[in-house]
């Protein structure tokens, strides 16, 4: 569901004031994986490999406490995602929680099984905004990425959502078998009145890692879609709202993940876990706390996990005396560690790194071959 | 469709329902709560957004802010929150 750079931003403008630097940080959102049940199973899916069952997710009351617990630490907005996460049928009471505690509430969503009347009790609920993902305009195309047929459905959905009175962003996964419909994407969200459109490039840890071949985009493909971004960017301004970023294998900068690592965001796994990421698990040497055993704030502060790469003292050479060190912050430490076996080092993503020879071989093959999906499942 | 908004000095600007103006007593400031965003609001924006309620014209808020504010000059405040409302407006920030 979400992708891993679809994080807060703290926009600065001119009238804006910088970033306090205060000792402790305060994050913004927490990402609330209510579920891992699905009935989509997306080959790129940022849920873990190894999926919860729902006998270990944990219940309504756990989530209201973490909420709470939330909006003392600071956290501004919540995100509700999954899996699937209306297939939990307390999700009205936790974003009814949520919005009485003051928190912004996000649902990220399929959309494929709510009808008007459960977006009418999520609206009624404090429900703030809603994201649906469309994996293709082509319906066919569309429900082979998702392993659902569904497509249909999700347009109806995302009319409905208007219908009720909630906002609309549209999240469309872009990669090799579908970049050449961002064009007609751009303007399905125009037409279905959505306000934001988040073309998120598929990033590789994870389900998505197995699917690589099948996924990563052309050079050529790619520089045609950041055409296709620009131009309607100028097309579409103060109409919708287009949130774009490049797939990094291609990009010379690592990207800022999450804003840095345990600076901005936290994840609550459905499980109860808390990590910094919602790909964090695939960093196996970690210890990730509980929100059944420990307050937020304390796990935020002082766990093992939040700490492990907050900051920059952690980093090795060449990103310890690197000038974007603050910037990008090391860049994905999930990437690193997939990709070289040693999480510590630069995001081969990045120039400096000395590992950027493993990108070679993917890129290499981008555009050769169409391997069969290997879907997401339990 | 959304219409594209070009914000005049009469106009009666408002945030839509899917940004919320709130004081964050943790960071102890004004902030705006959007989608996927945060907008973190110094003192002045602090002050025009809190009046921005759609019953209150630009021109209305500018006269507020110079009696407030009576060292600035009422051109330079009048331009200055037109300039701040329209970058929010143009990405749907504001309304009318």
């Amino acid at each position: 569901m979400m992708q891993k750079n679809s994080k807060i931003e703290c926009k600065k403008t001119s009238y804006l004031t910088p970033e306090k630097k205060s000792k402790m940080l305060i994050p913004y959102a927490v990402l609330c994986e209510l579920t891992h049940r699905c009935p989509l199973s997306c080959p790129y899916c940022s849920n873990p490999v190894q999926l919860e069952m729902k006998s270990n997710e944990v219940n309504t009351e756990i989530w209201k406490k973490a909420l709470t617990e939330a909006v003392k630490l600071g956290i501004l907005q919540a995100h509700f995602s999954g899996g699937e996460p209306t297939a939990r049928k307390d999700l009205e009471v936790l974003i009814n929680h949520a919005s009485k505690e003051g928190l912004y509430t996000n649902l990220i969503t399929s959309g494929v099984l709510v009808n008007e009347e459960r977006l009418k009790k999520l609206y009624d609920s404090g429900l703030d905004h809603v994201q649906i993902s469309i994996q293709d305009t082509d319906p066919k195309n569309s429900e082979k990425i998702a392993g659902f047929k569904g497509h249909n459905k999700k347009l109806e959905v995302c009319k409905l959502v208007r219908k009720v009175g909630l906002p609309l962003t549209i999240n469309s996964v872009m990669h090799r078998q579908n970049l050449h419909n961002l064009k007609s994407m751009i303007e399905l969200a125009v037409e279905l009145d959505a306000e934001r459109l988040e073309v998120a490039q598929v990033q590789y840890y994870g389900w998505a890692l197995k699917n690589q071949t099948a996924f990563l985009p052309t050079r050529k493909q790619l520089d045609n879609a950041t055409k296709v971004v620009e131009e309607a960017r100028i097309k579409y301004k103060g109409i919708l709202a287009i949130d774009y970023v490049v797939p990094d294998y291609y990009a010379k900068k690592p990207k800022s993940c999450m804003g840095g690592w345990g600076r901005q965001f936290l994840n609550i796994t459905p499980a109860g876990k808390v990590l910094p990421c919602h790909a964090a698990e695939s960093l196996t040497f970690l210890d990730f706390d509980n929100i059944k055993e420990k307050p937020l704030s304390w796990i935020w502060e002082h766990s093992q996990s939040f700490n492990r790469f907050r900051g920059t003292d952690w980093m090795p050479e060449p990103c310890r005396s690197c000038d974007r060190r603050e910037i990008d912050w090391g860049g994905c430490r999930c990437q690193a560690f997939a990709l070289t076996g040693n999480a510590d080092a630069a995001d081969p993503a990045c120039e400096f790194s000395p590992y950027r020879n493993v990108l070679e071989e993917p890129l290499s093959k981008a555009g050769t071959d169409t391997p069969k999906f290997i879907y997401r499942k339990f | 469709m959304v219409e594209l908004i070009k914000l005049k000095s009469d106009d009666m600007p408002k945030l839509p329902r899917h940004a919320k103006l709130r004081y964050d007593e943790a960071r102890k400031k004004w902030i705006i709560n959007a989608p996927e965003r945060v907008f973190e609001l110094d003192e002045i924006a602090a002050e025009i957004m809190q009046m921005i309620d759609g019953n209150l014209s630009i021109n209305q808020i500018v006269d507020k802010l110079a009696n407030k504010f009576e060292n600035a000059p009422k051109e330079q405040i009048s331009k200055d929150v037109i300039i701040m409302l329209q970058s929010l407006a143009d990405k749907g920030f504001v309304i009318k």
